[in-house]
């Protein structure tokens, strides 16, 4: 167990306080709602834990269990074994934020380390330590924006080929507040040029995802161009994944990137903890929310680390920050720098271009199948929708009967999409089961 | 902590020196001592700009603390002060003289009724401490 | 010497992990989309884990020693939890599978929302804010929806007591709220008088910290909600210091309209170096309908005698504010939380908060002498005390924290409350022993007396650390945020 004392310490550390009994500790508790009876369940040793724990965790089947080609915004990746050594070490697992930098140089390291990781990835100028995952990062974008125009701007602009998540909390974070959001009305079909006539000189920020929600790529350097003309801010949510073989948004011009750090060593675990990236240019760094580690020296002279730009932050500017967002995602953050530093410059690219080569063979024999189609042309990663002959989840019920873990079902979020299915492809499925896959669907447009 | 009995101050630790019908606007010797070790100003309005009375006209940032600056008058402003963004310690040093912030061409005389002289500005700040 | 940046052992040509080759034939790739240099380091293995190795051994954490950080409850992080976090079926789920597939995980979650709702007394639970602070913003746009649903869009002020966290005024003016800040009488509760002068037909809410950010359980604490209550408000209650009140009393009991949990904290799911937490949050009965959708509930209810369990699923509730993250929330979180909670039951909770009781009010019978405490007063699971004396003028708290690190220990947390004139708030928590906690006090005792003869041992604190003091205003002025762009491939 976790509690220390012995009956004779308790004794005598009430006799120092000057109390007869524990209870006696409570007197400001209004006596009639004091100590209330609980129902909850007794206790359990270690052992019996273990096992309930267990019973509920064989009470799901898992990706391991499964063959998945389901994505949409979580991925299925190969973690290294490194990366789950690292994240135990007590010292990284159990520090709180570091406040107290000649304690806490390790964490601070780790958060610089990070920060450069994904500057790189995204060439970008500066990342921050990290917001909670991709929809939250999207949504602390808008408040970036509107910081930088002091509120003068008031139109957002979303792609409707944004994670319908993010689009959400983009919503429930906004609701009530002088902004315009936009956008989602557009064809979903059209690329990015579409927005374009949208912007005006009120607009604040554009907002795309690369790959967008459908898996699709485009590049963006024209939407940039025509929002820089309107004096106009773009955010794009990524998947820093793809960033291993994809042009990168710091190429297009963008203003601030987000995304949904997940892929890169973090396990699916049913939603979450996952990461939220967040770089932008040097220049709003002052307007951007949550933490950031810098280099400094210390009082013998050596290199050291600290958190800096704290004035920013909600304790000190209270009422008057741009967000009230405290924690990062120390610990997923850190998961994610011993990911990219073990994999590297090779490694990353090597799986990158691996999903976008299975991806693409998937889609080849699919739609080779009598009733699957592609629904749209454009270039994709590691994501493709596939018109599909039956009901989505008609096909993903007779698909789990064969131990495959069929797509995402779109008509869910998107009613103009019904009977397709956003398929996705990594490095952990096999050709074989890509097979295995491609001969069950056979069977359901034979039927 | 130094007073200065030519300029007009307010309640949130600005100064105002009113030459002719423009007045010149920073904050106090006592607001940079809170403040210590001031890392950026950015004046976020500009030459031309109408603002009121109790607008942001810059903000204010340390190690440890920030701040905004608020416009002791209406107006339009003047002039800004675009060496300050890459010498803002100077506030610590100089702060009624290089540091000044923006410079404003006052559009309501009386509204300088509303701000304190030096014996009443130091009273309140004594009073603070 | 420091561990060099990862940039520093980069050696190009050095391979770190290798994919099989793809199986499949290779896919023509538009080359108007292809970056051509990827500057990420270029290391292998070892030099990876030493690496990160090396740095963690530049922390303090719990698991190395005492860490006495006031209103963070640095508690023991039990083991168990993070292997139960790791089994496959729930580490390897996908959070978009059907819901047939992960019954073991909403059960799970099912139950922590029951066992959640017991211990605040509330009608419903959300699980997904991400951390206290996104808790705390979803009971504020819970408070607003619901009065926009009964009509009542003039309430738009919130109240904070001047005791409380520093995310709270954030939070309220981030949800389009009007903060107004509230004093605190000389025992450290709710002025009741300027309570009462902000309670009209604009309240929307006061946010109450209880125990409070002094460690003090508001002796007025009904009287204080009825008067919110009275005048049309609602109660949101920083669930921050939930540790002091585990089978103490219920907050949803004493009133409390709304409260978020900090996972993290009260249930023992590890900080991480700052994240990721767990801000799940509690509503009272009218509250409910308005919860960020999903949430997980019973679509068939099971049937014991044919040993048949229930089928669990995800439900939007009818006037939901809509979602406030990705997917469910930070389920591995859940798992670890769910463990802590299984392995103490409910006996161990309330043991859990007296032992933190106890172990607080022992700190301060043991320094209260040595140092001067404003609101003496029996403290719940911590305490604030100063960290000055007349008669030492140059002494600093940040002065006492540094020199305690040459002792071996966290220091407190430092100027917070702002309320205190240099405050050490101190919170021990339930899992350490006597042992420990008097090491600590006598190394308190030790640094008061070093304050007044040899101060220059804590201005020059510390001595013992990796890094001395660091020059603060340089990081602010010279900001080096990232290693230069291309370093990892000289």
């Amino acid at each position: 167990m976790y509690l220390p004392h012995t009956d004779a310490e308790r004794k005598a550390m009430l006799a120092t306080i000057g109390a007869e009994r524990l209870e006696d500790l409570f007197q400001d508790v209004p006596a009639k709602y004091r100590f209330p009876e609980l129902n909850l369940p007794q206790a359990l040793t270690e052992m019996e834990a273990m096992g309930e724990l267990q019973d509920l965790a064989w009470a799901n089947e898992s990706t391991h269990d499964l063959i998945c080609f389901l994505g949409a915004g979580a991925y299925n990746h190969y973690i290294p074994a490194a990366v789950d050594a690292i994240l135990r070490r007590g010292e990284f697992l159990t520090a709180y934020t570091p406040y107290q930098p000649e304690i806490s140089q390790g964490t601070l390291r780790a958060i610089f380390d990070y920060q450069s990781l994904i500057t790189s990835l995204t060439g970008m100028d500066v990342s921050n330590a990290s917001h909670y995952d991709g929809a939250t990062a999207a949504a602390e974008a808008i408040s970036l924006a509107y910081a930088n125009f002091r509120g003068k701007r008031t139109k957002v602009i979303l792609s409707p080929n944004l994670h319908p998540h993010y689009r959400q909390t983009i919503h429930t974070y906004n609701h009530g507040s002088p902004l315009e959001i936009t956008g989602e009305q557009l064809d979903i079909s059209a690329g990015p040029e579409a927005l374009i006539p949208m912007i005006d000189e009120n607009t604040a920020l554009v907002i795309v995802q690369y790959p967008d929600f459908f898996g699709r790529i485009y590049d963006y350097t024209a939407l940039v161009e025509a929002a820089h003309a309107m004096g106009a801010l773009v955010s794009i949510a990524v998947n820093p994944l793809a960033l291993g073989m994809l042009k990168t948004p710091g190429e297009f011009g963008a203003d601030i990137v987000t995304g949904e750090g997940q892929p890169l060593g973090i396990p699916l675990s049913f939603g979450g903890p996952y990461l939220g990236i967040f770089a932008t240019r040097l220049e709003y760094v002052r307007k951007m929310a949550g933490r950031l580690v810098g280099e400094t020296v210390d009082n013998r002279g050596q290199r050291a680390y600290v958190l800096t730009l704290t004035a920013r932050e909600q304790h000190i500017r209270r009422e008057k920050a741009t967000s009230n967002i405290c924690t990062n995602q120390g610990l997923i953050a850190l998961a994610s720098a011993v990911y990219l530093s073990l994999l590297g410059k090779y490694g990353l690219r090597q799986v990158s271009e691996i999903c976008y080569h299975k991806a693409h063979y998937a889609a080849q024999q699919i739609t080779k199948l009598k009733g699957f189609e592609l629904w749209n042309q454009a270039p994709f990663y590691h994501e493709f929708v596939v018109r599909c002959p039956e009901t989505v989840k008609d096909i993903n019920a007779y698909l789990l009967e064969y131990g495959i873990l069929g797509g995402y079902d779109l008509g869910q979020a998107y009613p103009q999409l019904e009977n397709h299915m956003l398929l996705t492809v990594t490095e952990m499925n096999s050709r074989e089961e890509i097979d295995l896959l491609v001969e069950t669907l056979a069977e359901v447009s034979n039927a | 902590m130094n007073f200065p009995t030519e300029l007009k101050y307010t309640q949130n630790d600005e100064w105002i020196r009113i030459e002719g019908n423009v007045g010149t606007v920073g904050i106090t010797d006592y607001a940079q001592d809170q403040l210590s070790d001031i890392v950026y100003v950015e004046i976020v309005v500009s030459e031309g700009e109408k603002v009121n009375q109790g607008d942001t006209c810059a903000t204010v940032e340390s190690v440890k603390a920030a701040a905004d600056v608020y416009m002791p008058v209406s107006g339009v402003i003047s002039a800004v002060n675009e060496e300050l963004a890459d010498t803002p310690e100077n506030i610590n040093s100089d702060p009624y003289g290089v540091a000044w912030m923006v410079k404003i061409e006052l559009s309501d005389t009386s509204e300088l009724d509303d701000l304190m002289d030096s014996g009443s500005y130091q009273q309140l700040v004594e009073s603070k401490d | 010497m420091l561990e060099p940046l990862l940039c520093d052992l980069s050696v190009p040509g050095r391979v770190g992990f290798r994919f099989p080759e793809p199986d499949v034939p290779l896919a023509e790739i538009p080359e108007n989309l292809v970056r051509q240099n990827l500057p990420l380091p270029e290391l292998y293995e070892v030099d990876v884990v030493r690496h990160f190795t090396r740095l963690s051994q530049l922390n303090h954490s719990i698991d190395t020693g005492f860490y006495p950080l006031g209103s963070c409850t640095m508690k023991y992080n039990p083991k168990l939890n993070e292997e139960t976090a790791r089994l496959p079926g729930f580490a390897h789920l996908h959070p978009m599978q059907p819901i047939e597939t992960v019954q073991g995980s909403l059960a799970l979650m099912y139950e922590l929302q029951e066992w959640l709702k017991e211990i605040g007394g509330f009608a419903g639970v959300t699980l997904q804010p991400a951390a206290g602070a996104q808790g705390e913003l979803t009971g504020i746009l819970l408070i607003r929806a619901y009065f926009e649903a009964r009509g009542e869009t003039q309430r738009v002020k919130i109240l904070v007591p001047d005791s409380a966290h520093g995310t709270n005024p954030a939070t309220s003016a981030m949800s389009g709220m009007h903060v107004i800040e509230l004093k605190s009488d000389d025992r450290g509760n709710v002025d009741l008088q300027a309570l009462k002068a902000e309670c009209d037909e604009t309240l929307a809410g006061l946010m109450l910290t209880n125990p409070n950010t002094l460690g003090l359980f508001d002796e007025n604490v009904e009287e204080v909600i009825r008067m919110v209550h009275e005048a049309g408000g609602l109660v949101y209650g920083d669930g921050a210091n939930m540790n002091a009140l585990l089978g103490i009393v219920r907050p949803g009991d004493l009133g409390f309209d709304v409260l978020h949990y900090n996972l993290h904290k009260t249930f023992s799911t590890p900080h991480g170096g700052g994240g990721p937490g767990s801000g799940p949050v509690g509503v009272a009965a009218h509250l409910v309908d308005f919860l960020p959708a999903p949430v997980v509930t019973i679509l068939e209810a099971g049937d014991e005698g044919m040993e048949l369990p229930p089928l669990y699923g995800l439900e939007s509730p009818p006037k939901s504010i809509g979602r406030v993250k990705s997917f469910h929330g930070h389920f591995g979180m859940m798992v670890r939380a769910y463990t802590y909670m299984r392995v103490y039951g409910k006996e161990g909770l309330r043991k859990v908060s007296e032992y933190a009781v106890l172990n607080a009010n022992y700190l301060l019978a043991r320094l209260r002498a040595h140092y001067h405490v404003p609101y003496d007063r029996v403290c719940m699971h911590e305490f604030v005390a100063e960290g000055r004396w007349p008669d030492a003028p140059d002494i600093h708290a940040l002065d006492i924290s540094k020199r305690l690190m040459d002792y071996g220990f966290h220091p407190p947390t430092n100027y917070f409350p702002l309320i205190v004139h240099e405050s050490l708030m101190i919170e021990p928590t339930e899992t350490e022993s006597k042992q420990v906690l008097d090491e600590f006090a006598e190394a308190m005792i030790k640094i008061a007396s070093e304050a007044h003869s040899e101060p220059e041992l804590l201005k020059n604190a510390p001595q013992i650390t990796p890094v001395g003091r660091l020059d603060e205003v340089k990081a602010a002025k010279e900001l080096v945020l990232c290693c230069a762009v291309g370093a990892y491939n000289r």
